[in-house]
Order: C-alpha cells, then structure tokens, then sequence
C-alpha cells in the first residue's frame, strides 16, 4: 500500500475538526453548568468563546475547498472531506445552541429559581454523551457506534415532551411563573435542537464508513 | 453550440433513436453477478466470460460486462489490466494478433461477433474505433472522412458533401476546417487531427464507437473539446473508452468497469464507483493507493 502526502492532510483535517467538536463539548459543559448553577459570569464565558468555534468552522471549510479543488478526492477521500464540510456546520450550530441556553440562563438568573432542575439536567447529559460519541464514531470509523447515537434521539424528545408538559402546568397554576417556564421550554427545546445535530454527525458517520445515505429515511430503511 | 451539433447529427444520420420507452422495455438478460449496478437501458455490447489469450499469458480472465446502449462506458485500471485488450476485442482487431485466442463470447445486438456468418469489416463499420495516437491518412481533411464512404461505393459528390460535413460537425470540427477541405490533414493540430480522427469514425455511421485513451496525447484544452463532444455523440451511438485518467472517467462516463490484472474487479454507474465503489480494490486504485 503506497502512503501518500494526501493522506497526512487529511488527518490534519480531522485533528482541526476534533479540536472544533471538543471545544463545542466543552461549551455546551459550560453552558448547563451556567444553567445548573445559576452562574451568570460562566453563561457570559460560554457567549463570548462562541467566536472560537466559528472561525474553526470557517478554517474548515476553507481545508475542505482546498482539497477538493487541488486533489479532486474520490471514493472514501470524498467522503470524509463532504463529511467534515457537514459536521462543521452541524458542530457550530451546536455551539450557536449553547449560546442560547447561556443567554436564557442570564434572564432566568433574574428571578429566583422557578423549581429545582431535575430533568433538565439529564436531558444536557444525554445530549453531552450523543455529540461525544457521534465525533468518536467519527474519529474512530464507526458506524455501530454512530448508529447507536441515532438511537439515543427518541429518548431526548421523549425527555423534552415531559418537561414540556411540566412547564405547562406550572404556567396554568401561576401566570408569574410564565416568562420563567417558557424560558426552561426554550432551554429544553434548544437541547433537544442540538441531539438533533448530534444525530445528523452521526447519520453523516454511517454515510462516511458505509457509503450509504440514511438521512431522511425511515429506521428500518436505515439498518 | 453542442445542441447545434447534436441536431444537425440527428437530422442527417440515419439512426433512429429508441424512445426512452422502447429502451427500457426491451428484455435484455442483464448480469446478476451481485456486484454489478443494473443497466437501465438496452445493451448493446455483452460480454460473456470472455477469456483472452495472448500466446501462453492469459490476459483476460472470464469477464462479463453489459455495455448500455447510449451511453458512454468507461474502462479504468492500472496498464496491463487488460483493459485495452477488452476493447480491442469489441471490433476484434486482436484478430491481426499472430497466436492470440478466446474463450467465451461478445454480442453485438445479441448476435456473436466471432461468429464465422459475421463479415469482419462489417463490424468495423459498426464498431468504430479510435486510437490514442491520432493517424489522418497522410491526405486531404476532405479525403480522410471520405475514405470509409467511398469504400462502401458511395461516389456521388453531392451525398459525399453531406456526408463529410455532417462527420465533421459531429466531431466539432466542420467551423475550423470549412475553408481548406482540400488542404492536408497533417497540417491540423493534435486536438484537429484526433476529432479527424473522429470524423472519420463516424462516416461510416457505426453504432458503438470505441476511443483508446483517444486525448492522452492532447493539452486540457483539446481533450475538454473532446470530452464535450462525448456528451452529444452518445445521443446516437454507444460508446465505450478506454482512459488512464480516472477524472476523465468520472466526468464523461455513465457507467465505469475497474480491470485488475485481467479480472473485472467491479462495474458500476460511475457515480457510484466514484463516491461509494463497492470493491476495496477499486477504492485503493481509484484514491491512488495502489496501481
């Protein structure tokens, strides 16, 4: 088997894209640790690294132009090049999502706390574990275990139907309680936002290592 | 400009083209080995465990490939795959070959090509073919694309007239050659001499049309002339080539068979092969691992 140079630029291309998917776990750490502990100093942390990741996402994109206009990649090389292009956008977005949370957690740190987050909390965990395992599907060429990431989605919409419910009765008991539960509501539906794009890396995984396109299909389409 | 082309092609060749109706309907047997795409359209060209022989050294090894019909088919793999050698066979000009032999069987229109009812330059006449290096007769530009007509006793000046320009429009060369018909062809460039080459092919109005690396000796430029002529031409025949330059297959090419040391490794549409390809061999040769 011939090594070629090609094959060290696109490594240096997944380091870049693990570094971006790093620092966007690390922001939406940040993020529900703010929200959890009602730290307003950390949520103002979380929005102003935001510009790290976007100019990653740009830098990116730029690596992936350049390859695909010098070294018109083809089979598995056109993958992953597509493939980063895809999770970078997906991998600001997530970013962009932890953003909003902080900026909920700002407003909500205004009024005392509405009840004790339960959850929430778990919700942020399982979104936490879907973005991690779907970038080291990534890394690792694994399409069992991206697999498993899309499986992990229902939970959190299920998760989010719940505390949707919940809000809901707390606003029809208490009309104060209002603006405070439909910002938890958007909290909760901006990480449901970001399994979404979890489970999008992932989906994009499976295309990258099997070459077979299972977006926009059904479970059983997909297998 | 290439739909000027195609039109005046369409309306002084012969050829009917099949409604899109026709060609699906027809009931080819198509190869089930299960790493091949199936054909939506007619085929043209089948190849039945086909072995070739050169002396002792086997150098195909049992292939079997649909050609579809209207379409342009390409042949990749490393040299010495066997690719051209396939090719050659198409219009049998491995035939001239001292000591080479077959096994197996290639079908044009379903009829065996090797049969001894098949009058072989008759099926030169349909199958045409065009070489790497281009070879003009050392004649006129008028003289080259006259030569297969007049062959085949036609000699009336004025249907000959039609016949060359309506050649040399398909090739895309009639707008540069108009004004010295009658000059030598060997005065053309490279890039003119090949879709001479072309022209001369098409004459004859073949029905499959076969290129051996036919723009490996040109610059980008002619060889994208070319490429784009591929796109109208294959509106009337069946093409099949030959190329070393994988970007070239992927550009031009519906379908793509990979040869491996005499073996069809995979055959595919092209955009498969090219994003997806089916066999770890085509995927190390196609992203430049091996070969």
């Amino acid at each position: 088997m011939r090594l070629r140079h090609f094959d060290e630029e696109l490594d240096a291309l997944k380091v870049t894209l693990v570094r971006m998917a790093s620092l966007a776990e690390d922001q939406i750490d940040r993020a529900l640790s703010a929200l959890i502990n009602r730290d307003s100093g950390q949520a103002r942390q979380v929005i102003s690294r935001d510009h790290l990741i976007n100019a990653l996402d740009v830098e990116i994109d730029e690596e992936c132009l350049r390859l695909l206009a010098l070294h018109q990649p083809a089979a598995r090389d056109l993958r992953l090049v597509t493939t980063a292009m895809k999770i970078s956008t997906e991998l600001e977005r997530i970013s962009d999502l932890a953003e909003n949370v902080c900026e909920r957690t700002i407003e909500l740190n205004e009024e005392p706390q509405l009840k004790p987050y339960i959850d929430i909390p778990r919700m942020g965990n399982i979104v936490r574990m879907m973005v991690k395992e779907s970038i080291d599907a990534f890394v690792k060429d694994d399409s069992v275990l991206a697999r498993k990431v899309l499986a992990s989605d229902d939970l959190v919409d299920n998760l989010m139907e719940q505390i949707f419910r919940e809000l809901l009765s707390f606003m029809s008991e208490d009309s104060r309680m209002i603006t405070r539960a439909t910002r938890l509501s958007f909290v909760a539906k901006y990480l449901e936002r970001m399994a979404d794009h979890a489970t999008n890396i992932a989906e994009l995984v499976v295309y990258l290592v099997e070459g077979k396109i299972i977006r926009h299909t059904t479970p059983t389409q997909s297998t | 400009m290439l739909d000027q082309q195609y039109r005046t092609i369409t309306g002084s060749l012969p050829l009917a083209v099949p409604s899109l109706m026709t060609m699906q309907g027809g009931d080819q047997g198509y190869s089930t080995a299960p790493q091949h795409d199936h054909a939506p359209a007619k085929s043209k060209l089948l190849v039945r465990d086909f072995s070739f022989f050169y002396g002792l050294t086997q150098a195909l090894f049992k292939i079997n490939v649909d050609i579809p019909e209207y379409q342009v088919t390409a042949f990749i793999g490393p040299s010495g795959c066997g690719k051209s050698t396939l090719l050659r066979c198409m219009n049998r000009l491995n035939d001239l070959i001292e000591g080479a032999r077959h096994e197996g069987d290639i079908l044009l229109d379903n009829e065996d090509i090797f049969s001894p009812a098949i009058d072989i330059t008759h099926l030169r006449k349909r199958v045409g073919m065009v070489f790497q290096k281009s070879n003009p007769f050392p004649k006129s530009i008028y003289e080259n694309v006259a030569y297969g007509p007049r062959l085949q006793g036609l000699n009336q000046r004025t249907v000959l007239d039609s016949v060359i320009e309506h050649s040399l429009q398909g090739a895309g060369l009639w707008e540069e050659v108009k004004d010295r018909l009658h000059k030598s062809a060997l005065g053309l460039s490279g890039g003119q001499q090949q879709r001479l080459c072309i022209a001369r092919a098409l004459a004859v109005k073949p029905d499959v049309l076969l290129m051996d690396e036919p723009c490996s000796a040109l610059d980008p430029i002619a060889t994208g002339r070319i490429e784009e002529l591929l796109f109208a031409l294959k509106k009337e025949l069946t093409i099949v080539i030959v190329t070393h330059n994988m970007q070239q297959a992927a550009r031009v090419s519906d379908w793509t068979a990979f040869l491996y040391m005499g073996q069809l490794v995979e055959f595919s549409l092209t955009k498969n092969l090219f994003t997806a390809p089916a066999q770890k061999q085509t995927e190390d040769y196609i992203t430049g691992r091996f070969g």
